[in-house]
């Protein structure tokens, strides 16, 4: 008996290796998971846009990196490459792929493109795209709502404002950016109703000089809290030279404003890469796309500076919790658009169709929405 | 908008010009010397780099801005040694090293990138600091805005009422000329290079420790070509490239202002205006050709070699 159970598994055994070897994966994905010859242990790739450094979007994803390393020790094996323009993107991948990497991370929003022709050319590697938003399927990707955790620091703002204005610098009118200056001032419009943003657009992700330069006209303006969703720590600088308050971005930027930084938002990458990781060690990925907030821990609060009320400090907790629970929708009615029209009706609230294509600022916004 | 405003902008233009000052006045001495050096950007990049190590490891932002000067003097012996000595393509060489200064400045600064230091105070000048106004406008700055001011004129007065200066012109004008009259091409070359290149290397070297003290791969973010332009804007003359730097940065400083006050524009076309200004007056000042070609340096761009 024994020896034909044996050879029972043997059978399946082998039915399933032929399988692999010869059917269409198409035909695998029964269950709608992507399944790939495997080796161990996984080569996993990581693609970044900046020089790693020590803080900010490239930087974070790093750290990520690591820690899906210390999790996983054992089982896969990653590497990186740095500083690659988008221009160069296309030949990495390939060469990644082509050195027996089975998993790639490429985390850019402009290597939406380049990943996906990539990825029709190695159907035996599994692509992870950050922030875009097309799959195949060999090909998933993944974003964090940055928008939760702004919208918390927009409470704190409220509460620690004197002067009743926010500074806010902002990159370029696309959707991501119109969602947290909005959830922020939702925030902010909840503890101080007579706050309101002024917004400047600089139109780049990363320039010190001139990020620096739109928090100075900020602060001359009067403001005394300034955020940003730009890349360098240069408004931080500024404003712990004047002695206001700023809100990190990315990386939790203490270091350039021990004084200035509320609090902020960091980018935490490292337990979705765990959890991809594992997926395809287990056979168990298919093609998504993913959208992490809070409760998911892609996105965290830096930790809150001491000279904020306690009260104020409660209400963020109280607030986080209700978001992770998902008891709490941050965009619900009644929202006015900067004209005062209403945008949400009391008892309505955007859904997630909405927020990707949000084009639009809440009243208390001022400056132009491109 | 209040006044306290007004001189709160008209401040920050005069520290956002610096940067541009200092390198366009040494480029300025370069080409008034006959050599087009298009490496700025790359020594603004490697000065910007060394100043910040300089300042990290001394915990001194001056020895920083030293460190940067020297760098910066560095490269501008390299392209003399290149375009001087071995008659190598100016514009060739000047790209290559734009190239090499990203590159290296990036290789150098691996880890340092996003480390912090705390940056050169402002020195409030006594006496003129308390002036109504001016005061707050020009004399509360960081040493290198008062000493690219100083620049400007010192340079001004070199070229026009030195006798160096006369003789850095005429072998910027006929170097074979000068050469026969005995002058030392060479070395003037030489000398305006390593100029150049210093103050290019300042010019970093004061973003990296004054302006945003930190250090990360492309903060220069194009400022060097912006500085090789205002030499051309100003037709070779310094008190006109204090215009045009001054110009620049208001016009860019200014869309920001407008922006944080609430004035409304497309901000595609606001962060478009300085340089939709600066066209505006090139076309302006090239109404009269003939007082620009004059005025270019007649031996720019052009090799020497001393005949034997």
């Amino acid at each position: 008996m024994s020896s034909r159970r044996d050879f029972l598994k043997k059978a399946a055994g082998l039915t399933a290796a032929g399988a692999l070897g010869s059917l269409p994966l198409s035909a695998l994905a029964a269950e709608g998971y992507y399944k790939i010859p495997l080796k161990k242990p996984l080569k996993i790739g990581f693609v970044y846009i900046d020089p790693i450094g020590n803080i900010g979007w490239s930087y974070q994803h790093e750290l990520g990196r690591q820690y899906m390393d210390k999790m996983l020790a054992g089982q896969v094996e990653s590497t990186f490459v740095e500083n690659v323009s988008d221009a160069r993107a296309e030949a990495v991948f390939r060469q990644l792929a082509s050195s027996g990497h089975q998993l790639i991370f490429t985390t850019s929003f402009s290597y939406m493109n380049p990943t996906l022709k990539v990825a029709k050319q190695f159907p035996n590697v599994i692509f992870e795209q950050a922030t875009g938003f097309k799959t195949a399927p060999n090909m998933g990707n993944y974003n964090a709502r940055f928008y939760e955790a702004q919208y918390l620091t927009g409470l704190v703002a409220g509460a620690m404002t004197k002067s009743n204005k926010i500074g806010y610098i902002l990159p370029f009118p696309i959707p991501e950016v119109y969602r947290v200056v909005d959830a922020f001032t939702i925030g902010l419009h909840e503890v101080n109703p007579k706050a309101t943003v002024s917004t400047v657009w600089v139109n780049t992700w990363y320039d010190p000089s001139k990020e620096r330069e739109a928090a100075q006209s900020l602060v001359a303006s009067g403001a005394d809290v300034i955020a940003t969703h730009t890349d360098s720590p240069a408004p931080m600088q500024v404003a712990e030279a004047h002695g206001i308050y700023a809100i990190g971005q990315d990386s939790n930027q203490l270091k350039y404003g021990p004084k200035a930084q509320l609090t902020g938002v960091i980018d935490t990458w490292g337990p979705y890469y765990v959890e991809t990781a594992r997926r395809v060690l287990e056979g168990r990925w298919k093609p998504e796309s993913t959208w992490g907030g809070l409760k998911s821990g892609m996105v965290e609060l830096a930790p809150l500076s001491p000279v904020i009320p306690q009260e104020t400090v409660d209400l963020v907790m109280k607030r986080k919790a209700e978001i992770e629970a998902g008891t709490f929708n941050i965009f619900s009615g009644p929202l006015y658009d900067q004209k005062g029209e209403l945008k949400v009706a009391a008892g309505k609230a955007l859904n997630d169709g909405d927020l990707l294509g949000l084009q639009w600022f809440v009243k208390g916004v001022e400056g132009k929405a491109s | 908008m209040n006044t306290a405003i007004w001189i709160s902008l008209l401040a920050s233009v005069v520290v956002a010009a610096t940067p541009l000052l200092l390198a366009a006045t040494g480029e300025l001495v370069c080409e008034r010397a006959g050599l087009l050096n298009l490496g700025v950007e790359g020594m603004m990049a490697v000065g910007a780099v060394c100043g910040f190590i300089g300042a990290f490891h001394t915990g001194n932002a001056y020895v920083g801005l030293l460190v940067g000067v020297a760098a910066g003097a560095v490269c501008g012996l390299l392209f003399a040694w290149l375009t001087v000595q071995l008659v190598a393509d100016q514009v060739a060489t000047g790209l290559a090293l734009t190239i090499l200064g990203h590159g290296l400045s990036g290789f150098i600064g691996h880890g340092y990138a996003g480390a912090s230091i705390a940056g050169l105070k402002p020195l409030a000048l006594p006496g003129l600091a308390q002036i109504p106004l001016l005061g707050p406008i020009l004399f509360d700055h960081t040493l290198p805005v008062y000493a690219a001011l100083l620049l400007v004129a010192g340079v001004h007065w070199f070229l026009t009422r030195s006798r160096a200066g006369l003789t850095l012109r005429s072998v910027g004008e006929d170097p074979k000329v000068s050469y026969s009259l005995g002058l030392r091409v060479y070395a003037v070359r030489y000398a305006a290079a390593i100029f150049g290149g210093a103050m290019a290397g300042f010019a970093g070297a004061f973003l990296s420790t004054a302006y945003t003290p930190m250090w990360a791969e492309g903060m220069v973010a194009g400022q060097g070509w912006i500085a090789v332009g205002l030499v051309v804007f100003a037709t070779w003359r310094p008190l006109r490239l204090l215009a045009g730097a001054w110009l620049f940065a208001g016009v860019g400083i200014g869309q920001l202002f407008s922006q944080a006050v609430g004035f409304a524009l497309n901000t595609y076309l606001l962060s478009a205006l300085p340089y939709l200004a600066v066209l505006l007056a090139l076309v302006l000042i090239s109404r009269d050709p003939l007082r620009i070609r004059l005025n270019t340096p007649a031996s720019l761009g052009r090799p020497f070699r001393a005949e034997t």
